[in-house]
């Protein structure tokens, strides 16, 4: 079992964040991101033919995701390196702690990643006494807040510097009241000073990975930080955690990829950093862990290849579906209630914990359309979100009224004369009771429109049948 | 109203089905007579067959054989049309886009459904990509914004055209909304189905709609325009909301959307 999940509350979540002011505040620092990857964009010319060459890299792959998965296995033994596979999230919680207690782990510190969320490695590395501490600016502060990322890249988006600078104040104790926190790099210098006692305290650093490489066994992450290279360099021991479809085949799939994902993610030509890991240190080398483990996580992501949700499998994690969404603008990730937030997590959160938990996230969306309009390996998002209605619907889980609604009007709708009769009626007589205002302000049966705004009233008869008595009835 | 510019490529006075649309045929009908008359102005012979819905909402609530079956009877009523045209990129996107994807897997009806799609257009797109109308000859007196609705822009690319034949109308002044493409959230049943956070998002298309002054926001669909009027009316705002097709075929003289009837004078 993942982390518990409370998707299924998507409308009471909805809810609180609207209401909540401090969060609605905070919220609006995200959409700085769409002008950013827009800029990106348009600096370089060839960057939809990237999309497409990124997209045809992944579909390639996963195609033939064994085939590279026993190549990148291969390549990392040969580098001395060893790979785990874990088939769900309570064997990666095993295979890693059993590791760091292999090794006497007291202390571990991580880089960013969204797998060691969607296990819940942190609450399983405390309850086994190893205490887990992210270097990765916007984890550490959502570690001291006992609170999940509300952002696959920026995981504490929904909290403004004051929130920070608080939290601050309450974990570090030695901090003194008249030191200045006011801003960003100050809050960044404090955490840094902090961290860096972590760091040469590590016994085990564990990072995610953005790219598997089968033709090296090389694990590539992208940080802005440089945090994800002290916590794999540094310790004795790296482990990586990565879910399978994070295998490419080779260095130069991987920089082609790497070309789109900082420009969809943030904007950025390229990270920072980007660090490249193969197998540990070798005889000469002057830093680097002793050992290197990779845990490889299928927790339901084999069951989605070769089905209608395999696109979902070429996501590379960077954040602009849910930049340019609507409904997470609104909302911020905590309101999805798992791990993943916005339009890919509304496609994949049912898929790895099920519909009938995350059936109410793909419902949640208008179909604008921006997000596949952003997808930097082209992603059908809206389109996979149909489809989980589709299952929903199928299986008779989606709400009895809608559904009964629907076949009442579906009923009408392909009976062309009796719709005519019934909408002509309607029209009148809804035209008649809203005459004087030409709009309703309250409406029975359609409370969820008329609660927030008014309801225009039909002008009066129907289109059809102005248009039948005008032209004498010509068919 | 009159043309400049000959139509080009289109045979004279094609035979254009005007699917009305739903929320047209049963809110506001003076749009699809706007509609009928931009098309005749542009040189086409209007039919209207008998119709209901696209079947967007069954689509999109996941109910595929009653979208199935609303398309199936769409496609026979339009048959002997050389053109299908809609006042709405939604339902245009539906007819064109979802129609061929819903019957994937069947061969014969999928042949069909894409053959139906090949002649069917978004209204505006219709009279500017296809008949080649440059111009239409009408008059307004006002500062109007224009939202681009999602459907529309991105699976029609609607975007370019109704400005090109907004910027002829006399009278007219278009301002730019900060964020024109981005969803008021509206979204066809979501907007009851999920009514507070629809609200959120309308609310600040609103508020960039306000930030603009215009006396009118215009947009090519109707759903979309009755949710962004429905918020103005709620918080008080004299901004009016009207389809853009009612503006050039110069019929915006009536109630704009959900306005009653003038009071008469004293």
């Amino acid at each position: 079992m993942s982390v518990a999940a409370t998707s299924a509350k998507f409308k009471e979540n909805a809810h609180e964040a609207l209401t909540d002011a401090r969060l609605q505040g905070a919220m609006s620092f995200s959409r700085n991101f769409v002008g950013r990857r827009a800029a990106a964009a348009a600096r370089l010319p060839e960057f939809e033919a990237l999309r497409d060459s990124a997209k045809a890299i992944k579909d390639h792959t996963l195609t033939h995701l064994d085939l590279y998965l026993e190549a990148y296995e291969h390549k990392v033994r040969a580098s001395g390196g060893e790979v785990h596979y874990a088939q769900d999230a309570e064997e990666a919680r095993k295979i890693i702690i059993e590791l760091c207690k292999s090794m006497g782990a007291k202390s571990v510190t991580k880089g960013k990643s969204m797998i060691a969320e969607e296990i819940g490695l942190n609450d399983a590395l405390e309850a086994a006494g190893i205490e887990p501490v992210e270097t990765d600016l916007g984890e550490y502060i959502i570690q001291l807040r006992h609170e999940a990322p509300s952002h696959i890249i920026a995981p504490a988006i929904h909290l403004t510097a004051r929130d920070v600078e608080q939290e601050f104040r309450k974990a570090h104790r030695d901090l003194l009241p008249d030191r200045s926190l006011k801003e960003p790099e100050q809050l960044l210098a404090e955490a840094r000073q902090v961290l860096r006692a972590k760091f040469l305290a590590a016994d085990v650093g564990i990072t995610g990975a953005n790219f598997l490489v089968a033709e090296t066994g090389t694990s590539i992450i992208v940080t802005n930080e440089g945090n994800g290279d002290l916590t794999q360099i540094l310790p004795q021991a790296h482990i990586v955690i990565a879910s399978i479809e994070k295998i490419v085949p080779t260095l130069e799939d991987a920089a082609q990829l790497l070309r789109v994902l900082a420009r969809s993610a943030t904007g950025q030509d390229a990270s920072v950093y980007t660090t490249l890991s193969t197998g540990p240190r070798r005889p000469g080398d002057p830093d680097g862990p002793r050992a290197y483990h990779v845990v490889i996580l299928d927790n339901g992501r084999s069951a989605m290849l070769g089905g209608e949700f395999e696109h979902m499998l070429r996501c590379i994690r960077c954040g602009a579906c849910m930049n340019h969404c609507p409904v997470y603008q609104a909302v911020g990730g905590h309101a999805y209630g798992w791990v993943y937030p916005g339009p890919m997590g509304a496609v994949l959160t049912p898929s790895l914990i099920g519909v009938a938990e995350g059936g109410q996230l793909p419902n949640a969306s208008t179909f604008c359309g921006r997000c596949e309009e952003v997808c930097p390996v082209r992603i059908p998002l809206p389109g996979m979100m149909r489809h989980w209605r589709e299952r929903e619907f199928e299986r008779r889980l989606s709400p009895a009224p809608m559904r009964y609604g629907l076949g009442f009007w579906a009923f009408f709708a392909s009976r062309p004369g009796l719709y005519r009769m019934a909408t002509g009626l309607a029209a009148r007589v809804l035209h008649l009771a809203g005459r004087n205002k030409g709009r309703f302000a309250s409406l029975p049966f359609a409370g969820g429109w008329t609660r927030y705004r008014d309801l225009a009233a039909p002008q009066g008869a129907t289109f059809q049948s102005q248009w039948r008595s005008r032209s004498g009835a010509v068919r | 109203m009159d043309m400049t510019g000959a139509p080009s490529g289109p045979k004279s006075q094609p035979r254009v089905g005007l699917f009305v649309t739903c929320l047209v045929d049963i809110i506001r009908p003076s749009v699809g007579f706007a509609a009928v008359k931009l098309l005749e102005n542009a040189g086409c012979k209007v039919v209207v067959p008998s119709q209901t819905c696209c079947g967007q909402p069954a689509y999109n609530s996941g109910d595929r054989e009653s979208a199935k079956k609303l398309a199936r009877q769409a496609i026979d009523a339009f048959e002997d049309c050389d053109y299908v045209v809609a006042p709405s990129g939604s339902c245009g996107g539906m007819l064109i886009k979802h129609y061929p994807e819903l019957f994937a897997g069947e061969p014969d009806l999928a042949q069909r459904a894409e053959r139906f799609a090949n002649k069917t257009h978004e209204l505006i797109s219709f009279l500017v990509d296809v008949m080649g109308v440059k111009k239409v000859a009408a008059r307004y007196e006002g500062t109007v914004a224009y939202h681009d609705s999602c459907a529309g822009l991105r699976e029609l690319g609607v975007k370019t055209q109704p400005r090109r034949l907004l910027a002829g109308v006399e009278g007219l002044k278009l301002v730019e909304l900060t964020d024109a493409e981005i969803c008021c959230g509206f979204g066809g049943l979501f907007a009851t189905k999920y009514g507070e956070l629809s609200n959120a998002i309308v609310a600040r298309k609103v508020d960039d709609i306000r930030g603009v002054e215009p006396d009118t926001v215009l947009a090519g669909d109707l759903g979309c325009l009755m949710n962004m009027a429905g918020k103005l009316q709620r918080d008080g705002s004299p901004i009016k909301a009207r389809h853009v097709a009612e503006i050039l075929a110069g019929m915006a003289d009536g109630p704009a959307i959900g306005e009653g009837k003038p009071e008469p004078a004293r």
